[in-house]
């Protein structure tokens, strides 16, 4: 018999009951909730008299509207307001934690889960948000949920869950100097496509994702949404079970070592089977510039904007055509070539402190160009910002001309007051390049911490390893 | 949640691929707290001219011309047509919220992101994944007969067209048991509360770090 991947290992540890067609009662450990997609969760319990199941199993945190300026004077959105203080007083009256807004805790969901150990490897973790992809980096079964299954959740503990077909992406060879996590997984949707995984779990695999350090398999993860699949994962080894040493709510002294050694466990047995598998050479992939309103409208720094014209699928091709008017470009314009009018580091793709270090040395002492009217910082929590002001780098990012702000999901999805307006031009760290995603008629270009540094330096794209 | 079994209606094309959640319902409406009013903000930044808040009578924009929702007789359709990868991107299942307010019962596509496609299942919305080429030729069905109407029979599995032509489609057993009786699932779950009792039980001696807060060190 062939071994188990490990997302089987994980699904398998986690069957409360299975139905004959193979539908599961799956068991979830950890349960992350904001304050977006859980309000009609929680009148749901309230209209049918339900209680959640298992309180300590969930953590709250508002995020997607939080202010990133002024976070004493409040939220000035009454509606946004309205929505945060009703997960305040939902999590208050269910009896669950919560960081709230004021708490230096307080950060995007998928950067505090792992940062405080809540979540952990082993575990099944959802959210009611796509990105929840995010803790698979540490050895997890970790997938988005929409507000009936966060209800579902909250009711029961469990969710009813088909298992997923098995795809490994493996990323052989070292990465070049430049090339970080973020230009591997812009890469890997472009090779398979925003649909390459659908119905798939993905266990990122080889070489040059072991190289990675855990923020950086969290940024890969992050996106396996944006490859089409819920989940994304990676095994664990021996930087997974270090990055949970000393962490706040992960088990301490010998319950550690006792979890440390089941932990080694989950990794794919080397006889395991997947029903597909993708290989890219991690040393052909450059710094990635996205040029449309897809994820997969992706490419090097240094090529050009696609021909539609040379597109044999017709859909495709006026696909293309739509995202090349959206977005402003003209077809085989160097993607050097284009200007930017913001720059956006953030998000729960890349907002950790190792991304806010590389965009720091990609500054250079350089100033933000004239042509950029707003080139901000965004930690992914206020931790992370706390780490970031021990190190000197907000001096850095203040001295070169960027905003250092507060934590929250911020022009990822422009939620709350930092956007785009028609027609701005924005190189963006966060994870999603749709129309209107950053604000309405914004045109997004998803790029790495380091290349969205560099781009605001010179005022457009540029190749981060000449910059 | 609202039954389905079988329903008959008009078709309206959006001859688009990959259409996100963000398409179907921008963020600033993600704002309410509510289940319901997503309708008339379904599709906002395609179909009005004007830009959209929450709190605005939308009655009252301007609205897009080309826009296929808001031609007739198009915007009295209860089926939406829609090209591969339907639903992508964020969780957000206000976009099944917008499109059964507006009034759909029923998605066709070749292909529906994993996430939408699920949320769909508990609103009563039926996301019917065709082949392309079948897909295709209904896009050019409605081409030709403009408010033709498509019957759909959950039962039998079974799209039916006025020409004739009829379209079987594949779906989970026991999805279509739920969406045929209008099942609540958290009902059904909790009837095996014992078994999640049991599990929790034996999980705390294999995996107690997971369950540290039942034993009042973290958590709640």
């Amino acid at each position: 018999m062939a071994g188990k991947t490990l997302y089987e290992k994980l699904f398998n540890a986690h069957v409360v009951h299975e139905q004959e067609d193979g539908t599961a009662l799956l068991y979830i450990d950890r349960h992350l909730v904001h304050e977006v997609t859980s309000p009609q969760a929680f009148e749901g319990l309230r209209l049918a008299g339900r209680k959640p199941w298992r309180t300590g199993a969930m953590l709250a945190v508002p995020d997607h509207n939080v202010p990133t300026t002024n976070r004493a004077g409040g939220i000035s959105d009454p509606v946004s307001r309205e929505q945060v203080s009703t997960l305040d007083r939902n999590c208050q009256e269910f009896g669950i934690q919560e960081f709230p807004m004021a708490d230096l805790r307080q950060g995007i969901v998928h950067i505090i889960g792992p940062e405080e150990g809540f979540t952990l490897p082993g575990a099944t973790v959802v959210c009611g948000d796509s990105h929840t992809s995010t803790h698979g980096a540490i050895g997890a079964l970790a997938f988005g949920i929409g507000t009936s299954e966060v209800e579902h959740v909250m009711a029961t503990q469990t969710l009813l869950q088909k298992r997923a077909k098995t795809l490994q992406v493996r990323v052989e060879g070292d990465l070049g100097p430049g090339v970080t996590a973020k230009d591997v997984v812009l890469a890997i949707i472009g090779k398979i496509g925003t649909a390459g995984g659908t119905g798939y779990a993905i266990e990122f695999a080889g070489s040059a994702i072991e190289s990675l350090s855990i923020e950086g398999r969290m940024s890969v993860c992050n996106m396996s949404i944006e490859a089409g699949a819920r989940a994304g994962m990676v095994a664990v080894d021996e930087k997974t079970i270090e990055y949970f040493r000393d962490k706040p709510f992960a088990p301490t002294g010998e319950m550690f070592e006792q979890a440390a050694e089941y932990w080694r466990t989950l990794r794919s047995d080397p006889d395991a089977e997947f029903d597909k598998v993708v290989t890219l050479d991690g040393t052909k992939i450059e710094p990635q510039v996205s040029w449309g309103t897809s994820p997969e409208m992706v490419g090097p720094v240094n090529g050009r904007v696609p021909d539609p014209s040379a597109e044999s699928d017709p859909v495709k091709a006026e696909g293309m055509r739509n995202a090349l008017k959206y977005m402003g470009l003209e077809a085989k314009t160097p993607i050097t070539d284009i200007r930017i009018d913001k720059v956006f580091i953030g998000s729960c793709t890349n907002a950790r402190i190792e991304d806010l270090r590389a965009a720091a040395a990609a500054i250079k002492g350089g100033h933000v160009a004239d042509n950029v009217t707003l080139a901000m910082v965004v930690p992914g929590s206020g931790l992370v910002r706390e780490q970031a002001e021990k190190e000197g780098l907000d001096k850095v990012f203040l001295e070169a001309g960027f905003e250092w702000r507060e934590p929250g999901c911020s022009m990822c999805l422009a939620m709350n007051a930092d956007r785009l307006e028609p027609g701005e031009r924005c190189a963006s760290t966060s994870n999603r390049n749709f129309e209107g995603r950053q604000g309405q008629g914004g045109r997004t270009h998803l790029v790495s911490p380091a290349m969205a540094a560099a781009a605001a330096i010179a005022g457009h794209f540029v190749d981060v390893r000449q910059a | 949640m609202q039954a389905f079994t079988t329903h008959k209606g008009i078709v309206a094309p959006l001859d688009r691929s990959n259409v996100d959640t963000d398409a179907i319902i921008p963020k600033q409406y993600l704002k309410s707290v509510k289940r319901t009013g997503f309708g008339p903000t379904a599709f906002d930044d395609w179909r009005y001219l004007d830009p959209g808040e929450p709190g605005m009578d939308h009655s009252q924009r301007r609205k897009n011309p080309d826009f296929v929702l808001n031609r007739e007789p198009f915007d009295q359709a209860t089926i939406l047509l829609a090209r591969e990868n339907f639903g992508c991107g964020s969780s957000r299942e206000h976009a099944v919220w917008a499109l059964t307010d507006f009034g759909f019962r029923a998605v066709i596509a070749p292909s529906f992101a994993d996430i939408f496609f699920n949320n769909s299942f508990k609103n009563g919305l039926l996301p019917i994944a065709l082949k392309e080429e079948e897909v295709d030729s209904i896009f050019k069905a409605v081409a030709a007969h403009p408010g033709m109407q498509l019957e759909i029979d959950l039962p039998n599995q079974v799209v039916k067209a006025p020409d004739g032509a009829e379209y079987s489609f594949e779906i989970d057993s026991f999805r279509k048991h739920c969406l045929i009786e209008g099942l609540d699932d958290i009902a059904l779950t909790l009837e095996h509360a014992d078994k999640i009792k049991s599990y929790e039980t034996a999980q705390m001696a294999k995996t107690p770090w997971l369950f540290n807060d039942m034993r009042g060190n973290v958590g709640g």
